[in-house]
Order: C-alpha cells, then sequence, then structure tokens
C-alpha cells in the first residue's frame, strides 16, 4: 500500500488551493497539493474581467471602502450570505490584491490625466489624479456602487494564477498532478486525508496528513452548458458529500452568466458590459434599460440572465441553429479599447465564430445566451473554514460555502474570494495542522484503501445495458432544463425522480476496457455516479425551496420570502445506499445582521416577502447610530457586527486621499 | 476523396497516434477515426465526439477548451497547435493526423506531461519575483509605470502549453535547454521594478547553453507561439544583455 505522508495536504491547485499552501509552507508545514491537472491549467485561469477590492485608487471609484463592498455583496447574495464572512474578505481583499502586486501580477495602473470612457452608451471623459498615476486601476462590474473591480486586461485569472502558482513553487510546496483524490479517509470525527488515484497510471495512493482542505472549485459540468472548464466536475464537493459526515450548502445556488458566446458557452466577460457594452434583440434594440432603468445592462448576473430570457420570452430573440440567442454589442467602445483591453474575448469571437467585435455596427455583434457558471453551493464551513461537522476537513474557494455568496456572486468576487480565503482559511488551517499530531490508524488508512479498490473491481465486472456517456448527457440535459434558470415544482419533482433512477443506472453499465491502469472509461464510471449525487443535491435544494431568492428563481413562488425562508439549506448523503440527499437548514440570524434585508436596488421591487424582525433590526441600527455620533465607521461596524481575522488582516487599509479612515 | 452530405457536413478522417507506454501490450500505431463535419467544429468538438461515441479508450487532455489554459497542445498535421482552436475546416483535404506534442514525457495517445517540465523550469530559472524588502499590505501599493505594467503583462501572458519546445531544434539536441518559455519568463522578471535582482544574477541563471546561449535563433518558437508573444525580440534581448555581464 502507498502511503504518502505531510502536514497539510490540499486537494485542488487553483488560486484557492495553492494560496492556502503558501500559508501552511509559512508556517513550517510539509505541504502537499494534488491536483488533477498542471496546477497552472486550474480553472482559476480562465478567470478574465477582474478582483474585485475596495482600493478605490481610481475617481470612478472615489468614496469606496470596505463598506460599501460590503454592502454590494449582500445585496448581490439577495441576504443569502453569511455576513460575518463578508465582513472578513473586504477586510482583506485590498490586502490580498496588494499582495498578489508584490508577487508580480501587472495589474492595470492608471495613468493622471484625461481619459474617454464609456457610459450608459456614451462617451464621458473622467479625469484621473496626480495621486493615482501608476497606482492599481479598476473598471465597473455588475451589482456594485463603485468601479471596483482590478484587472489585467481580460485575462486576470491566468496572471494571479501564475503569480500565486510561481510563489507556491518558491516556497517548496510540493505538488503532485495528474492524481484525482476519490474518497475522504476519516473515522467518526476526523478526516486524515483521502485516497487518490493516479490518472497516468490509475495506481491507488493513500495520502495521509494532519489537515485535509477540499479546493476543488465548481461544479458546474453537471450543466449541458456551462462556461466551467471540462475539469469542474464537483469531485471534491461529492467526496465530502460521500463520508456522510461533512455536509453542503445551498447547493441549489447556481449561477448563470449572461454573456457567454453560442454556441461554444465560452465566457466572454462582464468586463464587455463594464466597459460600456451593451446587450440588443433581434431588431437591433438595447433593451436592458426598460426592465432595469437604474442599473441596466450592470444589475447582479441573475437579474440580468432572467431579464434576458423573459426578453427572448416576448418574442425578441435571434433566430440561429442553435436556438435563440441575443446580441452583445461592444463595438461601441472602440478598435483600440477592445484590443486592449478585451483582447482575450475578441480572440475568443474571432476564433470560433469568425465575429471581430471591434467592427462597427452590427457586424461586430457577438451572439450571447446566459449558460451555468459559477457554483455558489460546497462543502458547508464555519466562517474558519473547517466542516461545520468532520474535523481536520477544510474548504475554500469555490468549492466551499463559508458563505460568501449566499444565492448570487457579484462579478469580479470569485477570484477575489480564491485568494482572500487562501489567505484566511489557508491560515486557519495551517494553525490546525500546526496545533496536531499526525493520528493515523494505518488499519483505517488500508479500509479505506481496500474499499476503494473492491469499488473500482466492481465497476469494471458490471455487465448491464446501459452507457455512462448516455446516463452523463441525460444528466446534463435534465439540470439545463428542469433546473435552470426558470424552475418549478413540477419540473423538479421530474429532475429529482429521473436523477435518482440515473445515480440507479449507473450500477447497470458495462466498461469495455477492464484494465484498472490509465483507462478514460472507467474515469468516467466512478464519476458520474459522484456527479450524480451533487446533481441531486442542486436539484432537491431547489424543490425543496419554495421561493425565490437571487439566483435560485421559481416561476411557481417568484417572492423572496425572509419570513419563512432566510435560511441556508444544508444536504447531507447518510448512507452509502442512499439514492437522495437528507434536506435541513440552519436559519440566518436578522438580529445579528449588520444589514437587514430590504430590496437590493435592482429586480423587481415589490417581490419580498418582509420578515418584521428586518424593520426592528434597522431600527435598532439607526438608533445606535443616532446615540453614539463620535463613532468612526470602524468602531460602529465593531458594535453592530464583530468579526475576527487572524494575522494582521484587520489592519485598516490605507487609500489615496483618505489615508486609513 | 470525401463524401458530402445532405446537411452540408463533409466527412472527415481524424487519424489518430494510438499507444500506452505503462501497458506492456501497447503497439504505438495509427487508427482513423471518420466523422461527420458540422459547422464551427473544433478539433475539442471532434475527439470529445470521437471519445464519447466511437472509442471510449482515446486519451488526450482538453481543460478550458477556450485556448488559455495551454492544456491540449499537440501536433496537428505536423504543426504544433492548440487543438481546441483549430477548426477542422481548416484543413481543405478534410484528413488531420494528430500526434502528442514531442519533447515531454508520453502518457497515452494525445496526452503528454507538460507540469513536470514546466515547474522544474520554474525553479530553474528561479521564475518568481525576488525581493526582501518587508512589505506592508495594508499600506498603498508600489506605483508603476502604466506603459510599463502593460509591457510586463504581455511577456506575462505565456500559458505554458509547451508549443515553443516542441517548435524548438536546440531542445532536441539539449534536454535540458529551458525554451522560449523560460528565457521570456526571466525577461519578464527582469522588466518587473517587484523584483531586485540584477542582470548579474539573471546571468547565474542562465548564462550557459541550456539558458540563453542554447538558442540558434530559428525561430520556431515564435511561429508557433498561440499567444503570439514576441520571444525572438526578448531572447535577443536577454542574449544582448547577458552578454554586457560576461
Amino acid at each position: 500500500m502507498k502511503i504518502i505522508y505531510s502536514d497539510a495536504l490540499i486537494v485542488g491547485g487553483g488560486l484557492a488551493g495553492l494560496r492556502s499552501a503558501i500559508a501552511t509552507k509559512e508556517k513550517g508545514l510539509d505541504t502537499i497539493v494534488i491536483s488533477m491537472v498542471p496546477v497552472k491549467r486550474s480553472h482559476s485561469v480562465a478567470a478574465q474581467g477582474g478582483m474585485q477590492a475596495a482600493l478605490a485608487n481610481s475617481v470612478m471609484g472615489e468614496g469606496d471602502n470596505e463598506d460599501v463592498h460590503f454592502a454590494d455583496t449582500v445585496k448581490g447574495s439577495d441576504w443569502g450570505c453569511d455576513q460575518e464572512v463578508a465582513r472578513m474578505f473586504v477586510a482583506t481583499a485590498p490586502k490580498a490584491i496588494r499582495e498578489l502586486a508584490n508577487w508580480g501580477v501587472p495589474w492595470s495602473r492608471i495613468s493622471a490625466g484625461e481619459r474617454t470612457v464609456i457610459m450608459n452608451g456614451q462617451k464621458e471623459i473622467i479625469q484621473e489624479s496626480q495621486d493615482a498615476h501608476g497606482l492599481i486601476n479598476a473598471r465597473d462590474f455588475g451589482g456594485t456602487k463603485k468601479w471596483r473591480t482590478c484587472y489585467t486586461s481580460d485575462a486576470t485569472g491566468h496572471t494571479m494564477l501564475y503569480a500565486v502558482a510561481n510563489e507556491a513553487l518558491r516556497r517548496n510546496v510540493i505538488i503532485h498532478d495528474r492524481k484525482e483524490a476519490i474518497s475522504i479517509i476519516h473515522d467518526e470525527k476526523k478526516a486524515i486525508g483521502v485516497i487518490a488515484r493516479d490518472l497516468v497510471n490509475g495506481e491507488l495512493i493513500a495520502y495521509v496528513a494532519k489537515g485535509t482542505m477540499i479546493a476543488t472549485g465548481g461544479y458546474g459540468r453537471i450543466y449541458k452548458q456551462s462556461t466551467n472548464a471540462i475539469i469542474c466536475k464537483g469531485i471534491g464537493t461529492a467526496i465530502a458529500l460521500e463520508t456522510g459526515i461533512a455536509t453542503l450548502g445551498n447547493m441549489e445556488a447556481v449561477q448563470f452568466h449572461p454573456t457567454p458566446i453560442v454556441p461554444s458557452a465560452i465566457l466572454l466577460t462582464e468586463g464587455c458590459r463594464g466597459d460600456g457594452g451593451v446587450l440588443r434583440d433581434k431588431d437591433g434594440y438595447r433593451f436592458m434599460p426598460d426592465y432595469e432603468p437604474e442599473k441596466k445592462e450592470l444589475a447582479s448576473r441573475d437579474v440580468v440572465s432572467r431579464r434576458m430570457i423573459q426578453h427572448i420570452r416576448a418574442g425578441k430573440g435571434v433566430p440561429s441553429p442553435y436556438g435563440e440567442h441575443l446580441w452583445l454589442d461592444i463595438s461601441i467602445l472602440g478598435r483600440k479599447h477592445i484590443e486592449k483591453n478585451l483582447r482575450d474575448v475578441q480572440d475568443i469571437a474571432k476564433t470560433f465564430n469568425g465575429i471581430d467585435p471591434a467592427d462597427e455596427g452590427s457586424k461586430g455583434w457577438m451572439p450571447v445566451l446566459p449558460m451555468q457558471h459559477y457554483s455558489m453551493g460546497g462543502v458547508r464551513t464555519k466562517p474558519t473554514g473547517e466542516s461545520t461537522t468532520l474535523d481536520g476537513l477544510f474548504a475554500a474557494g469555490e468549492a466551499a460555502c463559508w458563505d460568501l455568496h449566499g444565492f448570487n456572486r457579484l462579478g469580479g468576487n470569485s477570484v477575489s474570494e480564491a485568494v482572500v480565503s487562501g489567505m484566511i482559511v489557508g491560515e486557519h488551517f495551517a494553525t490546525y495542522c500546526k496545533e496536531r499530531n499526525l493520528n493515523a490508524n494505518t488499519s483505517v488508512i488500508s479500509k479505506f484503501m481496500q474499499k476503494q479498490s473492491d469499488y473500482l473491481n466492481e465497476i469494471l465486472a458490471y455487465n448491464g445495458k446501459e452507457n455512462i456517456f448516455d446516463i452523463k448527457d441525460e444528466m446534463r440535459s435534465i439540470m439545463q432544463e428542469e433546473v435552470g434558470i426558470f424552475r418549478n415544482e413540477e419540473g423538479l419533482q421530474r429532475a429529482v425522480k429521473r436523477l435518482e433512477e440515473l445515480l440507479i443506472m449507473t450500477k447497470q453499465i458495462n466498461v469495455k476496457s477492464k484494465i484498472r491502469g490509465n483507462n478514460p472509461e472507467l474515469n468516467e464510471a466512478y464519476r458520474v455516479p459522484k456527479m450524480l449525487k451533487i446533481a441531486l443535491c442542486v436539484a432537491k435544494g431547489a424543490l425543496e425551496r419554495r421561493e425565490s431568492r437571487g439566483a435560485h428563481y421559481r416561476e411557481d413562488y417568484i417572492k423572496r420570502d425572509d419570513l419563512n425562508w432566510l435560511k441556508r439549506t444544508i444536504t447531507r448523503w447518510e448512507a452509502p445506499e442512499a439514492t437522495t440527499p437528507t434536506i435541513s437548514y440552519e436559519e440566518l440570524d436578522i438580529a445579528k445582521m449588520e444589514l437587514p434585508p430590504a430590496f437590493r436596488g435592482y429586480g423587481r421591487k415589490d417581490s419580498i416577502i418582509e420578515h418584521p424582525q428586518s424593520m426592528e433590526r434597522t431600527q435598532e441600527i439607526e438608533a445606535f447610530k443616532a446615540t453614539h455620533p463620535d463613532m468612526d465607521r470602524f468602531e460602529l461596524q465593531e458594535q453592530l457586527m464583530p468579526f475576527e481575522l487572524p494575522l494582521d488582516y484587520k489592519k485598516k487599509n490605507q487609500r489615496i486621499g483618505a489615508e486609513y479612515a | 476523396m470525401h463524401r458530402v452530405y445532405e446537411d452540408g457536413g463533409r466527412e472527415i478522417v481524424l487519424t489518430i497516434f494510438r499507444h500506452n507506454p505503462n501497458d506492456e501490450d501497447s503497439i504505438p500505431h495509427f487508427q482513423d477515426y471518420p466523422i461527420i463535419e458540422r459547422p464551427g467544429m473544433t478539433l475539442y468538438i471532434a475527439l470529445t465526439q470521437i471519445y464519447t461515441s466511437m472509442d471510449h479508450d482515446v486519451s488526450f487532455d482538453f481543460v478550458c477548451r477556450a485556448g488559455i489554459c495551454g492544456s491540449c497542445a499537440m501536433v496537428v498535421n505536423g504543426k504544433p497547435r492548440l487543438a481546441c482552436r483549430t477548426l477542422t475546416s481548416e484543413f481543405s483535404e478534410g484528413k488531420i493526423t494528430l500526434l502528442p506534442l514531442p519533447t515531454f514525457q508520453h502518457i497515452k495517445d494525445l496526452s503528454v506531461d507538460t507540469g513536470t517540465f514546466m515547474n522544474a523550469m520554474t525553479k530553474r530559472v528561479e521564475g518568481w519575483i525576488v525581493n526582501n524588502s518587508p512589505q506592508d499590505i495594508s499600506t498603498i501599493e508600489k506605483p508603476i509605470d502604466p506603459e510599463l505594467s502593460d509591457e510586463i503583462f504581455e511577456l506575462d501572458r505565456c500559458i505554458e502549453c509547451g508549443i515553443c519546445l516542441a517548435s524548438c531544434a536546440t531542445k532536441v539536441m539539449r534536454p535540458n535547454f529551458v525554451g522560449a518559455v523560460g528565457l521570456n519568463r526571466v525577461a519578464r522578471f527582469s522588466l518587473d521594478p517587484h523584483d531586485s535582482r540584477s542582470d548579474e544574477e539573471f546571468y547565474e541563471l542562465i548564462g550557459d547553453d541550456e539558458g540563453i546561449f542554447g538558442c540558434m535563433s530559428f525561430m520556431g518558437c515564435q511561429d508557433h507561439c498561440p499567444k503570439h508573444l514576441p520571444l525572438q525580440k526578448q531572447i535577443a534581448y536577454m542574449r544582448n544583455k547577458m552578454v554586457k555581464v560576461c
């Protein structure tokens, strides 16, 4: 039996995993990162538009600070997020971006003087101050009050991931790529590592450590149309679920991005609209101002996606061999801007669609349609990143639900969360590993090893008539059609029933090649049942949640119901032979919120079932502020909703003009 | 001759190199896969179709399928390219031969191990920022000239796909040559004001035949780079700098 020991084991080599690895190395811990692919291929690399952090360098970010970023994030989440986590996040994000600058991310910088920008379809001139010259620039993104999204052209994830990966290599983080974690080794209380499969030769390896972190990203590939990389299958989330002890949070919260290109489903960044691009219908008409007069194309993603589908349903979609779509027009930004700040977008449109978006008029319009993009749900953790129910298991980044995004993530908050959670959760994880001795019982390890080996042999021995590829296709179609942007009782019931049947059918297949080594069909045969379990958590969570909140929209319950549904969905897979998850809920406590539930400022105003406590808490906060006129914003915040951060992360952030205020 | 079907799709043939070096019984060979071409079909779409509906054993590497992650470099009709960005319609004869990327450890069929080389290369050229002065990340960041930052970004766009090495004559003769990918990396850090290293220190890293003096200027790297990086210019720039040091 091959066993590899370390102090800290991290599954997943994207931004969250690698930044956490830096945190554990910083404490002198032996750290291993295992990854299905060379780490620089991780899906973090595909983030295009940018990273939110309230630096307030640009004149368009003037007045921005942690408080504004916090409010935007909470409203974006449709009050589904953990506000304490949101506070931890916004206080750390400016530090994260400055740390990344020190590690070499070539952030786009501000030039002092006049600059022409496009706002609301019009050219405007803005004036950047001399003090800001050479500081990190920011662009506008959806659902934000200020221009806060820092960027490197439209390859932000790439430059960030390379900087963090290079830094991890500098610190001698050990990276084992082409290894897939297929089971978490644990006893009744504690996780002590994973069983991984070597994807080159099929060998099973037990990675044993004092602490184990899941940082494997999202589960978008359970949908037919997704912008996610093909490795985003949610396997890390699934193995946490399969422990029967760890739980998942808000799995039904799935984001659909407004502007992937048709038909290849490759993302075109929100930066297109942030920089002034507009959406048009089959008549070339810019329709978003009719639906969202205030934020227009830059309402939050859930709102824009729904408005687009609503507009298509009203007969305004553009017909095509791939179904109806709408147009994204960035030609109005001018060729110079596109070739500097949206060059990957231009490259994608040219390569995959033969369209140059810098061409003037309708010639440059790109066909777009909302598609799956981000998983708000994930392994449920405490604000420290540790599983609420299984000791020694941590999760960070998109794989986790600690819960920063609630029911809708703001654009620019994903890579930001990945790095920030790597800093915060990575630090808590490092402390956990540092303070413990390795207490691994070899009989437990060999039991898990044997179980996985037997399971793979069992799959190879299946002698049924079903085909794993057909099962996967059907799952993805069901999720697309019944658990998509618009959901209803009947469709969700159908989905749950059929997904259960498909899960049973995964044992009635016949894998053609019987080798345990490099066998791509065997990979599918053990991955698809895991994906189906994740899909069932999403579908059943969506069925049970009889309200609409953020990206979860029920046509039969169109209101956000704070009275009954201000709670987090928790799913658990109780027994290995179960075919559906067990659902329970965690209440969100309005009395502890710094920002009580209200209207988001976009979307439908008349669609909230209010909780009486929201008003009470609002009045309580107003009264407190009125009686403490001498308190600055930090003291007030501390009184309303205290939060903690490790290291120096709670230190005040300096800004030009405002200094530390 | 290829047939043309009523719906406009022609039949194309993908000829794929098949071999599993980990399997003693595996004999290297080519296998033909005839498929119907669809509008806008890329090699990602074609290979996925072959894998899911014709042969569940064929191996290849795709991750982002959008030309961003660098996973899918392979040799397409004799030239190293990113398969996800290659349209089948580019090949008027409808015959496409696919081989794994040379110079990297072969895994199976069209899959090769780029991770081991790239991580080792990063360590070899110390491809990271070196700066020992203390940093307080709660204070305003160091201002950087906007044009310089853009210039660094330009070189930072390398996706480590390995195509420069697969196009490189030196690499064939000197297996430890760091390649354009490594030299471009050094050029990138030598420009960065965050990095405190001197030219002498960079010389220590790349001032030999496996580094800057190994390049024979055949320019295969620049011809095939899918990100169109100015590799030759960067290599010349670094060589010029390094010659001054030695």
